[in-house]
């Protein structure tokens, strides 16, 4: 599809956060055209779960993305809920010894203090939220506001509203360069195939988004993380929340290159239940690896002994956009005028992708960004 | 445990899929002083093509029932005596992972699939056959609606028919085949139903008169179909089949060059059973996921890429048979001896070099002779199921396509499931690929080669140390 120009933005990447970006600029009547080298939702989009958590995160810039996503995903839902298979299901985290539990209170009780709704849920209760939890835990916190997308269909359908509103989309080129005026602002990008001019330029280009911004002459260290998610046979519904043990924060917050893995079991519409996910620093090598598979299907076994005799299916595997501090590069890059940056969101991207579209098209339309956004800025991280 | 690197590991090759290219290697090897371990999902040697009753069904000579039954007795007795070689029947293979000093073979094992095996070998061969390729038609989905060569294997395995008048359908050798084995069985087969004409052998005659065998199989079905008296039907396709609870008729349409359905020339066959298939695809995931190079064959079907010798790109894994592109038992065996000449590291004869040439080209006119035509898409309907465990209609893959920016089949599994249930798109593979307007399938990948019980991952490769 061709847009027509003259184009306000250019958005590099068509996964969830892309397709949040153009959604966002398009509704705020900014003229965009999408590009990504591959299909929809073809990277990591296509290959991570789909959950919109608040309990992961503790008290800080990415909760407060995370928080202004949760109401921006409900917004989201009503319009296309069924078609992004929506699920406001809630999480379940739970801790096996009392210690843990005791961790997971001084926790809950930081979230409170700025809007996070967490329930405690003594171990005697903790069967009644889910049947099939093994027996002996400790206990664990319930978070109402936690939900489920299906993050391909969630990326295609904000793609194809932004479309109806006007917004072009071309797949199947790679954006090999970006144009900068004598003042170094951007003028727009080159692919493969064309030149499509704009005065602004959104890097979404997830993983990859350290060789865009490079092509636009600026540092930023997007690294990929690689994960690994279990998939079994299609079961009725035995995990209703999305589940895990409350090793996962830590795991989730370790800047470690070594394998790291803390189960997170949930339920899906269509029946399988997804088993994530492992954390581990080894570049792009996709060799399944038997020690994460292990380990994965060991740590599901544990909080849902009933899994045991069920046939995995499958297993994929994706690459997260990290970056050094585990905070995303959203916004305008100081060093680079017109060039903004919407990556590295590591395991969250598909939860934060509402509020990262939205604070750029305010920032692209001169409003104030609804949210601080100086600690996403892209040029905090010292050139190597 | 895994051992340490001095320790020799316990086979010097392990070849996944024990049919004819399986078997012929496992046996040339280890007459060449190879220690080998030749693994199967089913209950026996022999795979496709050879496939016979379990025992205890009672049932009497399957020999009957097979071209060069001789053959395949002879390397199954050439396998009993060989010290070297061990058969493992009910090893599923579900992933080959590369270890330092070369492979860890994982498989789940037994009936129920219940108990974890992992066998390490400094070598992989990779003979797991071919699976059969179905495009969908309105009405694929009723019961009596059969693949051709699931028709065949119920008959060599079971001895029993999927019906009493059989309508056979799609297009390739195959079809011949599993009509004369049927009607031989007692059928009727009112209809033999060629999407081709069959002219694309006949461009290449010197190639065909090279392989006389080949020949004298092709005419031994068409004599027994005539015997019958079994109509062919070239260049045309069932378009539909009919029925509520099951079969009970299908609807045959002339189809053009392209295979496309030509209006007005549907006809009504009553039948209780369609056979239908469309050729087989190379079963190669395990190698795949290793990042081992395909090719696309003449056919349209995606084979591993091997050199003359049949390694594949991996370094330590080889592959025989149909996983190079299909082309029937006698090349499966040639590839399988070819191969176990090579792992050995013996030179193999000037002789089975030029057979296997000589098949393959064979093979090659074939499978470009009855390649599926884009045109067959002409005989879907909207709410015609393309992926028949997820119940996915045409309708909702060419929105996904249309409106939802999928160009390629990952990209239409993800956004309409087409390809996630129990067959993890070995049905609907095809069928979504050309739907998807990708052009040709890319290579399988498939993590698993099979399912397998989340106890058994669980378990990890360290509970089969003593294995
Ligand atoms: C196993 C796993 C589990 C996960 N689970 C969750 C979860 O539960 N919840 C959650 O919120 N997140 C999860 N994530 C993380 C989430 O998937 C990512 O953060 C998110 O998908 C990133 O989206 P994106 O749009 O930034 O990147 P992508 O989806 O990777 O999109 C970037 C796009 O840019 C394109 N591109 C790159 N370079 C160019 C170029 N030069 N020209 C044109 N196009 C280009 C690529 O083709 C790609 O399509 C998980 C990730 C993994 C791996
Ligand atoms: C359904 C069907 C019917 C056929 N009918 C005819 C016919 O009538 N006439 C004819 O000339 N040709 C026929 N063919 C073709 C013929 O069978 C093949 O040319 C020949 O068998 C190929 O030999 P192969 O050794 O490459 O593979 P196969 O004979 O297919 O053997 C592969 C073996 O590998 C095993 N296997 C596969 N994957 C795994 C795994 N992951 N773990 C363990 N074991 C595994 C299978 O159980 C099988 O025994 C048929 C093929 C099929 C698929």
């Amino acid at each position: 599809m061709n847009p027509s120009p003259p184009l306000d933005v250019v958005v590099v990447g068509a996964g969830v956060v892309g397709a949040a970006c153009a959604y966002y600029a398009a509704r705020a009547g900014l003229a965009v055209a999408v590009v990504d080298r591959g299909p929809v939702a073809g990277g990591t989009t296509g290959a991570g779960e789909g959950n919109l958590l608040v309990s992961d995160k503790e008290p800080g810039p990415e909760l407060d993305l995370a928080l202004l996503s949760t109401r921006l995903w409900r917004e989201l839902a009503e319009r296309f809920g069924p078609a992004m298979e929506y699920e406001a299901k809630g999480g379940v985290v739970v801790s096996a010894t009392p210690d843990g539990q005791r961790a997971l209170r001084a926790f809950a009780a930081t979230q409170a203090a700025v809007g996070v709704d967490a329930e405690e849920v003594p171990a005697e209760r903790l069967r009644e939220l889910e049947p099939h939890l093994a027996p002996g835990l400790a206990g664990g916190f319930h978070y109402p506001q936690d939900a489920q997308v299906q993050p391909a269909l969630a990326a295609a359908h904000l793609l194809r509203e932004a479309r109806r509103m006007g917004a072009g989309l071309i797949t199947g080129e790679t954006v090999t360069a970006i144009d900068r005026g004598p003042d170094g602002a951007v003028r727009g990008v080159r692919t493969d195939r064309r030149r499509l001019a704009a005065p602004a330029v959104i890097n979404a280009a997830g993983t990859w988004g350290g060789e865009l911004a490079a092509l636009a002459g600026v540092h930023l260290p997007v690294l990929p993380r690689r994960g690994f998610v279990l998939v079994t046979e299609p079961l009725p519904r035995i995990v209703r929340h999305k589940v895990y043990a409350a090793d996962y924060v830590a795991d989730v917050a370790s800047g470690s290159a070594a394998l790291q893995t803390s189960a997170v079991v949930e339920g899906t519409p269509g029946g399988p239940v997804l088993i994530g996910a492992s954390r581990e620093r080894v570049g792009f090598d996709r060799t399944l690896s038997q020690e994460v598979l292990r380990r994965l299907a060991a740590q599901a076994a544990e909080l849902f002994p009933v899994l045991a005799d069920v046939a995995v299916l499958r297993a994929y595997r994706g690459f997260r956009p990290y970056l050094p501090d585990h905070l995303p590069a959203i916004g305008a890059d100081p060093r680079v005028p017109g060039l903004h940056h919407a990556c590295g969101h590591e395991g969250a991207g598909i939860g934060l992708a509402p509020a990262t579209g939205l604070l750029i098209s305010e920032q692209l339309t001169g409003k104030r960004p609804e949210l601080d956004l100086t600690p996403f800025r892209a040029d905090r991280f010292p050139a190597a | 445990m895994p051992t340490s690197p001095s320790e020799p590991l316990p086979y010097d090759l392990a070849v996944v899929g024990a049919g004819p290219a399986g078997l012929a290697a496992a046996v040339t090897a280890a007459e060449l002083g190879l220690r080998c371990v030749l693994l199967d999902g089913g209950h026996s040697t022999g795979g496709q093509y050879y496939r016979h009753p379990a025992p205890g069904l009672g049932a009497a000579r399957p020999d009957r029932l097979h071209h060069g039954w001789s053959v395949y007795a002879g390397l199954a007795e050439r396998l009993s005596a060989a010290e070297r070689a061990e058969f493992r029947a009910g090893h599923q293979v579900w992933a080959l992972e590369r270890t330092g000093d070369g492979f860890a073979v994982h498989a789940t094992r037994g009936p129920e699939a219940a108990d974890r095996v992992t066998l390490r070998a400094r070598t992989v061969l990779l003979a797991a056959g071919a699976y059969e390729r179905q495009l969908p038609f309105p009405g694929w989905t009723l019961p009596g609606v059969v693949t051709a060569g699931g028709a065949q294997a119920m008959l060599k395995a079971g001895l029993v028919l999927p019906g009493r008048r059989i309508v056979v359908a799609g297009s390739g050798p195959l079809l011949l085949a599993a009509a004369s084995s049927l009607v031989t069985a007692g059928a009727d087969v009112p209809a033999v139903v060629e999407a081709t004409n069959y002219l694309g052998y006949a461009r290449r005659p010197g190639v065909l008169a090279a392989v006389p065998a080949k020949l004298v199989e092709g005419a031994g079905h068409g004599s027994a179909l005539l015997r019958h008296g079994v109509r062919l039907r070239p260049r045309s396709a069932v378009v539909e089949a009919h029925g509520t609870d099951r079969v009970t008729a299908v609807t045959v349409a002339r189809l053009d060059a392209e295979w496309r359905p030509l209006p007005g020339t549907e006809r009504r066959i009553d039948c209780d059973a369609l056979a239908v298939g469309h050729g087989l695809l190379p079963q190669i995931d395990l190698a795949t996921e290793l990042g081992a190079d395909t090719v696309t064959g003449p056919d349209g079907a995606v084979a591993l890429k091997v050199d003359a010798r049949l390694r594949t790109s991996v370094p330590g894994l080889w592959s025989a048979g149909e996983t190079n592109g299909v082309g029937g038992a006698d090349l499966a065996i040639a590839e399988g001896e070819l191969a176990g000449h090579a792992i050995a590291g013996a030179l193999p004869r000037a002789a089975l070099l030029r057979r296997r040439a000589r098949l393959r080209s064979f093979a090659d006119v074939m499978a470009a002779a009855h390649r599926p035509g884009p045109g067959w898409t002409g005989w879907l309907r909207p709410d015609t199921d393309v992926c028949r465990c997820e119940e996915v209609p045409v309708a909702k893959v060419r929105e996904a396509v249309e409106e939802l920016g999928a160009g390629d089949p990952r990209t239409v599994k993800l956004l309409t499931r087409a390809g996630m249930g129990w067959c993890q798109g070995r049905m609907c593979g095809p069928a979504v690929a050309c739907l998807s307007g990708s052009g040709e399938p890319g290579p399988d990948r498939r993590p698993f080669g099979c399912p397998v019980p989340l106890s058994q991952l669980a378990a990890g490769s360290a509970a089969a140390a003593g294995e």
